[in-house]
């Protein structure tokens, strides 16, 4: 078996006297997608920063094989994540200068989030909510990563928008064989993509396995608490 | 059995002339609940507050919304004031928003006992502590006179719907009341709401953009697409067999524990500006069964609770 393209162990992220993350563990193999799952305030959002070092961990290593560009982070919030003055030429300029790539590849990369070159000299505000998360999508993309970190792509998505965006990353992944960590708090959306998941509570990863066993046969009570609220709520 | 609240052709403009609601028509029983469901921007909560007689000063309504026989739209503003809170409730989605910050919540119960029960201060401020507990708060006393940043979301939603319910109310109207909070506490706020409607014979008018929520605590659904309801009927019917295209492609898009390694049945486009107008059905853009009938007009079939408004529905 090849190296992991992420190892994070023993990790560790206080904010002052809270704790936030403590002690997670876990490994990322090449091309597949780890579901991390938990509630509001369990830590979720603090790791993703932590691995993308726009936190930095109180304790323990995480290891990427690659430059630190192959690893990227998509947010929640895809009009936040946008500057809105930049039109969304500049928005897909600024990483690609950074990176040392040509402006040409700008109407591949609308293509591959399924967008037209038409969209180029537009403000976000005159994007819909989808077309906006497809922009961050395709930002991330400019630098040819080899990990996206989706932190809720889709929960400020319609759920019609939502499928859409969920259909884009898992023909992107088979496309690019892209490695991803996706963090939800539903676990419905989770479950749709991930080869394996996680779930996180109070800062700890309490279950990891694969996502049809955790599915399945769950093993942790909080899990199984999850999955009831989630069939409750399934159709 | 005659409706508690009865809503027929409802329309409200907003100022500046965006009509958001077009002609909407439902019914809310006693001790029953209808799901009003929708994407975001498809007038769900514009119709709500237009029954509230809540929309911004400007607006226009027209049609009928009756609470047992009662017409709202046409009532003085000083018996509205008297209905809502006494007659008819309203919860919003962001609890910690609805709250006022610098009041106990235990005060902000006891506020509308005060007003429309006339009761003393003492007797409002137990009377909260009983509401609180009937909620489900343990330590009521405790809780009553904590200050709303000082209790977890779930818990503010659920003082939220205990000083909506202070003066027995027939109906509530609830706007996302789960849509801020985890999961595990959603399942109990909806266990809850249920649970009044089916003791207390309350109408339960539950907004959500969550088809889950309609299933897990609604007995009938309307399906809200651009201004207008296209479907409306019995939760168990229309999501077993669901005639109109959009009401379809909602239940398809979601993704659940099972769907697992398919492409999800994604719609395309997206729902249209709120108000934007569009001859015919507002549908048509994005359906993939529209035919040219659908452009000039839109049809109403069905009559009484199983209604819908598609030429061309679902399994024909």
């Amino acid at each position: 078996m090849s190296a992991p393209l992420l190892s994070v162990s023993g990790l560790h992220v206080h904010y002052g006297a809270i704790h936030a993350v403590r002690g997670v563990s876990f490994e990322l193999g090449r091309s597949e997608t780890l579901g991390l799952v938990g509630e509001s305030g369990c830590g979720k959002t603090s790791l993703a920063r932590a691995l993308v070092k726009l936190t930095r961990p109180s304790s323990g290593t995480v290891r990427f094989d690659g430059p630190p560009r192959k690893l990227q982070l998509v947010f929640q919030d895809p009009h936040a994540a946008l500057d809105p003055r930049m039109t969304v030429r500049a928005a897909l300029a600024e990483p690609l200068d950074i990176a040392g790539l040509p402006h040409a590849r700008m109407p591949e990369l609308l293509e591959a989030v399924g967008l037209g070159p038409e969209l180029l000299p537009r403000l976000p505000r005159e994007l819909s909510a989808g077309q906006r998360q497809r922009i961050n999508i395709a930002r991330a993309l400019s630098v040819e990563p080899t990990l996206l970190v989706l932190d809720e792509p889709v929960s400020a998505l319609d759920v019609s928008v939502q499928a859409q965006v969920l259909n884009l990353l898992s023909e992107l992944q088979q496309r690019r064989g892209l490695t991803y960590l996706l963090i939800s708090h539903d676990l419905a959306v989770v479950s749709h993509l991930a080869t394996r998941i996680a779930v996180m509570r109070e800062g700890e990863l309490v279950e990891l396995g694969p996502a049809e066993q955790v599915i399945v046969t769950p093993q942790h009570p909080y899990t199984r608490a999850l999955l009831e609220a989630a069939a409750r709520l399934a159709l | 059995m005659s409706a508690l609240l009865e809503v027929e052709r409802l329309c409200a403009e907003l100022p500046g002339g965006a009509r958001v609601v077009d002609e909407v028509s439902f019914s809310v029983f006693a001790g029953r609940s209808l799901g009003l469901v929708g994407e975001s921007g498809c007038g769900k909560t514009s119709a709500a507050l237009a029954v509230m007689r809540l929309l911004p000063d400007g607006a226009v309504t027209r049609g009928s919304v009756k609470l047992s026989g009662e017409s709202l739209l046409e009532a003085p503003e000083a018996r509205i004031d008297e209905l809502r809170g006494s007659q008819l409730s309203m919860i919003f989605q962001e609890p910690a928003t609805a709250l006022n910050p610098v009041l106990t919540v235990g005060s902000q119960i006891a506020e509308g006992l005060t007003v429309h029960q006339r009761l003393k201060p003492r007797a409002a401020a137990a009377r909260a502590v009983e509401l609180l507990s009937s909620v489900g708060i343990a330590d009521a006393e405790v809780k009553a006179r904590a200050y709303p940043h000082q209790l977890s979301g779930g818990m503010r939603q659920r003082a939220l719907i205990a000083a909506a319910l202070a003066c027995a109310p027939r109906l509530l109207i609830a706007d996302e009341p789960t849509t801020a909070l985890d999961v595990t506490v959603q399942a109990q706020i909806l266990s809850l709401l249920t649970g009044l409607k089916r003791e207390r014979g309350l109408g339960l008018l539950l907004i959500t953009h969550d088809l889950g929520v309609v299933s897990a605590a609604c007995d009938d659904v309307a399906v809200m697409y651009a201004g207008r309801i296209v479907e409306q009927g019995p939760v168990a019917e229309v999501f077993s067999s669901p005639r109109h295209p959009y009401t379809a492609a909602l239940l398809k898009a979601r993704p659940s524990l099972q769907s697992r390694g398919h492409p999800l049945e994604a719609l395309l486009g997206q729902v249209p500006p709120l108000g934007s107008r569009l001859e015919g059905c507002r549908f048509r853009p994005r359906c993939s069964r529209a035919l040219e009938v659908c452009a000039v007009k839109v049809p109403h079939v069905g009559e009484g609770a199983r209604r819908y408004e598609c030429h061309h529905p679902v399994g024909t």
